[in-house]
């Protein structure tokens, strides 16, 4: 595959270039069958996608002039290696009166950043932080 | 209705009646700024405006950086774009407006200025706008060419069987989306496995969501049962965004979150929902919702649900409110949102409220017509009864047929959806049993098959369903599995469709803006964007679409019609015989009223469009022209068909100079020789509810004219029934069924008709 950025053309991946397209454990869609899901060879790691096709699906948007809706899959595309368990206390803690603190989710905000490489996600994590301070949202709620 | 009769009242009694209209069920609401009662006019909307330093935006809307809130530090920091904001801002917004309706401008030019203007600029653009103005813009800036809709998939009693059967039949009328939710919210698990299951049956790629609590929904998603999400919520005050548990940014980490797994996703906002929620600062409905859509494209969601979801009735309840949701809708396609436009929670109980709002959406199209079509009866429905339901499908499909617009679906006859449903219980059946969640019997499926709403089910109970969906969650239950369990027991079409569906995530490609999957293919923005300019441009029909769409069940042909008549021939020639005796010459008896009859009466038609055969009506007329002390003489015309000239012919033939025209269909005219065609004595138009009763006062009638008497006319009494609607198909294929025996100077024939009294 060449380093060229995608443009409108080359969607919709699956169509254009169906063996590029694998699933996180790297079974491309055309091993994904009914047969390897029947033998077990199938799990639901092999049906996450991955950062990349997360990466070039921004590529797409960007060319189609959405850079925010490409901002949103480049974060998504950090996010893919993060465990579910993190997401769901990352989401949690960015609800209104779950942190007490700005420091518990600068906390939060650098453990996305060290351990999972998340560093879009972590600035805003930051940015939400700074916000809330301002807003005065770190009062308990219930 | 009927009235107190008693004398005095001082009231005029028509406000009786319409006090009686569904109509009055209905809120409305005064115009009250100062309290949130403004649908484009708040009372502290500001004026759009900004001030920047370089990329640092440092006011907007009136607002200094120091006064933001999170909805505007947000807006400013993720929506404006600084390359845009400022040709965006200093456009007049009435010419910007201009610009919307205009064909020659491309949509795109439109889309970039919309990224460097503030909410109360758009806002104010858009309320240049009238309705109509506001659809065909919508029509135009709509993000995919290729219209869609979606439909609501619940049961009062969250029946997982129920639940399969409906999502498949959804799915068989086209919808590219359904959606369910819970009566009971631990039933969560059931209804996503049910929806899932029954989604898969007939047809591949119909995406599906389950409306649940924001950490839950995205957990049923990543166990692979759902496709999209579409309750994430956002709103356009702090104080109403923090109530619903939320920030901008928590939504925003939400939409990230749910990308990362392959899984669609939209936002809901809509009118009203601030005012409902206590926290409307006194701005309108659209400018909220103008700073809600800006939120949204900031977020970086590929698309919106909008148009005043629950709101929609408070919104509807406001002067200008039900233009105010189709313009918030108009901002959110301009913006480049996909957008899901409304058409939602039922804001009217009056049909005509109802039918008239979805029109301009169903001309203009959308991605998704209705956020919630309710596929299931009103009752069914865990959302709230929807502005169509399962009761008014049919109407629908005839409004796409009417005004050839393609509002998503496709009608579907009986045998097909039966089958259709039992497929879908028998499969979701062999997935709770191979899963071990339970064992539905034949009386349990029997029920739910031919069952229009949970009413008539003999299936689950809610508490049943609670252990059935706390059982898929503790024991992890995934869509790998359902997959599993149908090929096991040889639904091997529907595990390969469910397989495709959740294969989808891999590439990515429904996640780009307005996806959906039509024929086993992503459509979207991108490979099927919406490009109009002008008549032939934008989304157009095909042929084989058109006919789709045309066809829709019990529609008549002149086929059917003759072959309807067939059946009454062989009655009607026991109980009369029509003997030819000749050219029928002009009678001298002054006491002589001759029935001109119609060339197809008792040769190829028998009945009355009121069912009564026209040996009987023959019957009547004769009996109430003797009774009078008349004669009656009968006579066929060939020459026309017409009821004015067949009764002024007779007339001419008649001694006494009064001639009754009769058509097979019923229709009659009492006539003079010397009167004007269509300036006749009386006229009975109304063949479908004229009795026999009535036939034998025409008779009597006739014969008074013809002895000069004092004649009362007779009147056939109408309760306003839509005759023509209900007859006038029929009508005009048997009319043609007797012009087409007309000839030109045929000779009137004289009958002489034998009733053998059989049956009259």
């Amino acid at each position: 595959m060449s380093d060229r950025k995608l443009e409108l053309d080359d969607y919709p991946l699956a169509e254009t270039r169906p063996g590029e397209v694998r699933g996180a454990r790297g079974l491309s869609l055309d091993d994904i069958t009914l047969d390897a899901v029947m033998a077990g060879d199938v799990s639901m790691e092999d049906l996450r996608i991955t950062s990349k096709a997360l990466k070039q699906q921004a590529e797409i948007a960007q060319a189609a002039g959405r850079r925010a809706l490409a901002a949103n899959f480049l974060r998504a595309a950090e996010l893919t290696g993060v465990p579910q368990e993190v997401i769901m206390a990352t989401y949690e803690l960015l609800r209104p009166g779950r942190a007490t603190d700005k420091q518990v989710m600068m906390d939060a905000a650098h453990r996305l950043k060290s351990e999972f490489g998340a560093e879009r996600m972590a600035r805003f994590v930051e940015e939400a932080a700074y916000v809330y301070d301002r807003r005065g949202l770190f009062k308990t709620r219930y | 209705m009927q009235h107190d009769n008693t004398p005095g009242s001082n009231r005029w009694r028509r406000f009786d009646d319409w006090d009686q209209r569904p109509l009055r069920l209905d809120n409305f609401a005064v115009e009250d700024p100062e309290n949130g009662f403004s649908a484009m006019h708040g009372a502290k909307d500001p004026a759009p405006g900004f001030r920047r330093n370089g990329h640092h935006i440092s006011s907007m809307d009136g607002v200094a950086e120091e006064q933001f809130d999170m909805i505007d530090l947000f807006i400013a920091r993720y929506h404006l774009d600084p390359d845009m904001i400022d040709e965006a801002m200093a456009m007049e917004s009435a010419d910007v407006a201009r610009m919307l309706i205009d064909i020659n401008v491309p949509r795109e030019k439109l889309v970039r200025l919309a990224h460097g203007m503030t909410p109360a600029k758009l806002a104010e653009v858009v309320a240049h706008l009238n309705s109509l103005e506001i659809a065909f813009a919508y029509s135009k800036m709509r993000a995919r060419a290729t219209p869609g809709n979606q439909a609501h998939v619940t049961n009062a009693k969250d029946d997982p069987l129920q639940l399969a059967a409906d999502a498949a039949t959804a799915v068989a009328f086209g919808f590219d989306e359904i959606e369910t939710t819970m009566r009971v919210s631990r039933n969560s698990w059931s209804n996503a496995l049910a929806c899932c299951v029954g989604s898969a049956v007939g047809r591949k790629g119909t995406l599906f969501q389950c409306s649940s609590e924001e950490a839950e929904e995205l957990q049923i998603g990543m166990a692979g049962f759902t496709s999209y999400a579409e309750t994430v919520s956002v709103y356009g005050t702090e104080g109403s965004f923090i109530d619903g548990d939320d920030t901008p940014w928590s939504k925003a980490f939400l939409a990230a979150a749910y990308a990362s797994r392959g899984i669609k996703m939209r936002c809901t906002s809509g009118a009203a929902a601030e005012l409902l929620m206590g926290f409307h600062e006194a701005k309108s409905l659209l400018y909220l919702e103008a700073r809600c859509l800006c939120m949204q494209r900031a977020m970086g969601a590929q698309g919106t649900q909008n148009g005043g979801i629950d709101g929609a009735p408070l919104a509807a309840s406001m002067p200008g409110g039900v233009r105010e949701l189709m313009a918030e809708n108009l901002i959110a396609v301009w913006l480049d949102l996909e957008c899901a436009s409304g058409n939602d929670a039922r804001s009217s109980e009056s049909e005509i409220r109802v039918g008239a709002k979805i029109l301009p959406f169903l001309i203009a199209g959308s991605d998704l017509i209705c956020s919630g079509f309710g596929s299931i009866l009103k009752y069914d429905n865990s959302f709230n009864p929807s502005s169509f339901n399962g009761e008014e499908m049919e109407d629908y499909l005839v409004l796409q047929r009417d005004f050839e617009a393609d509002g998503g679906l496709t009608p579907r006859g009986e045998e097909t959806l039966l089958a259709i449903r039992k497929r879908a219980v028998e499969a979701m059946s062999a997935v709770m049993e191979e899963l071990d969640l339970g064992h539905p019997d034949e009386d349990m499926k029997a029920s739910v098959a031919v069952a229009s709403g949970s009413d008539d089910t003999r299936s689950y109970l809610p508490g049943q369903v609670s252990s059935i969906s706390a059982d898929i969650s503790q024991r992890e239950i995934t869509v790998l599995d359902a997959i599993r369990a149908l090929h096991q027991r040889g639904f091997e079409e529907e595990a390969e469709n469910l397989l495709f569906l959740v294969k989808l995530r891999l590439s990515g490609d429904y996640l780009q803006t307005s996806a959906i999957v039509r024929d086993g293919k992503v459509i979207s923005a991108i490979n099927d964007p919406n490009r109009y300019d002008g008549p032939g441009s934008g989304y157009r029909m095909s042929e084989q679409r058109r006919a789709e769409i045309a066809n829709i069940r019990g529609v008549l042909d002149q086929r059917e019609v003759l072959r309807t008549e067939a059946t009454y021939e062989s009655a009607e020639a026991g109980r009369v015989t029509y003997r030819n005796m000749g050219k029928a010459k002009k009678g001298s008896d002054t006491r002589e009223v001759v029935v001109g009859l119609s060339p197809a009466f008792g040769t190829r038609l028998f009945r009355t469009l009121a069912g009564h055969s026209l040996s009987q009506v023959l019957g009547e007329i004769r009996t109430g022209i003797e009774q009078a002390g008349a004669i009656a003489r009968f006579v066929r015309f060939g020459h026309t068909a017409d009821t004015s000239f067949l009764g002024l012919s007779a007339a001419r033939l008649a001694g006494s100079g009064v001639g009754i025209g009769l058509q097979a269909k019923g229709t009659a005219v009492i006539h003079q020789r010397d009167r004007l065609p269509h300036n006749n004595l009386e006229l009975f138009s109304n063949a479908p509810i004229t009795s026999l009763q009535h036939y034998c006062s025409l008779g009597r009638n006739a014969a008074l004219y013809a002895s000069s008497q004092d004649v009362e006319p007779v009147v056939v009494p109408t309760r306003g029934e839509a005759l023509g609607a209900r007859f006038h198909g029929r009508v005009a294929l048997i009319y043609a069924i007797e012009t087409g025996l007309t000839r030109d100077g045929a000779e009137p024939e004289e009958l002489a008709i034998e009733l053998t009294g059989a049956a009259s």
